[in-house]
């Protein structure tokens, strides 16, 4: 096998020009996916037989909650390459996405505590959904705070990849949540093994926003990510030539 | 009643709907302009101190 595109990948320079060159399609995907999921689910998906209209903060609640947590097994995983390989490039990508994971799981439970008032009557209970959650924003907080508080970066991208690693531990107590515990939050709406359990035209809108999502995701991932490596590598030559284009 | 008032109002859910809609637009906003914001402020201080070495 051609191991070249891992040493590549660890290039700031390469990642600097492919991301540049993905990004547009990436922002385009997410305002059309976007669009079209936000007003098919407010607009034209049928009302929920139970839930009545409250049911469409669906289309934002289950995105958010999606990415909140595929973020933090990507920090999981970019901190294990950063470990294994010393790849600068997985400490970028850690360091920046951790914010997005927490403004993501921020959208989840604001989001899920208004969709609570009218479906439970509460906008908080100490469920196990919800409270795995909350443990999830903190996860986020903590390597935020921990990445910020070491000055060293060598140090700094250790202690936050080791944090992001133990975390981890909290995703499939999230995810199966619903499962062990007798709690208030419905079951899970995506299924890999079973037809979904909603009709197709709520489904779908919902596809489409969680595609969305991940969209976003990524373009804001990638602008966070090409920023922090210009700051990095600012005493770099293609830096300074990158630099003197808009000079 | 008309329609864009039934809408809005959605049947009496309109308040929890629209407030999550709201906030999840302005955050999912400041995920993309504050990136946007702190690019352009870099390339403008990076312009700067480029200016001042070649002088």
């Amino acid at each position: 096998m051609n191991w070249t595109f891992f040493y590549k990948l660890g290039s700031p320079k390469w990642f600097y020009d492919i991301s540049g060159r993905w990004l547009p399609w990436f922002a385009v995907a997410t305002v059309l996916l976007l669009a079209v999921g936000v007003v098919w689910g407010l607009a034209f998906a049928p009302e929920d037989y139970q839930q009545g209209n409250s049911f469409r903060i669906i289309y934002i609640h289950v995105p958010a909650a999606f990415v909140a947590q595929s973020c933090y097994v990507m920090l999981a995983v970019a901190g294990t390459i950063g470990l294994v390989w010393r790849m600068k490039l997985a400490d970028v990508a850690l360091q920046c996405a951790a914010p997005i994971g927490a403004w993501m799981t921020f959208i989840a439970l604001v989001t899920g505590a208004i969709w609570g008032k009218p479906t439970w009557g509460t906008y908080w209970v100490w469920d196990a959904r919800l409270t795995s959650m909350l443990i999830l924003l903190f996860l986020y907080f903590g390597i935020i705070a921990l990445g910020q508080a070491i000055s060293n970066r060598d140090t700094a991208a250790k202690a936050t990849a080791v944090l992001a690693i133990v975390g981890v531990i909290n995703i499939p107590i999230i995810k199966y949540s619903v499962d062990w515990w007798n709690t208030l939050h419905q079951p899970a709406t995506f299924k890999v093994t079973a037809k979904p359990a909603m009709p197709m035209e709520m489904w779908l809108p919902l596809l489409l926003t969680v595609l969305g999502f991940y969209a976003l995701f990524t373009v804001s991932l990638l602008m966070r990510m090409r920023l922090e490596v210009l700051r990095r590598e600012q005493r770099t030559r293609w830096v300074r030539e990158e630099m003197e284009k808009h000079a | 009643m008309n329609a864009l008032a039934d809408f809005i109002a959605m049947g009496g859910h309109g308040p929890y709907v629209w407030s999550a809609y709201a906030i999840t637009f302005v955050v999912l906003l400041l995920n993309v302009v504050q990136p946007w914001l702190a690019r352009r402020q870099l390339v403008k201080e990076e312009a700067r101190r480029l200016r001042r070495e070649v002088r």
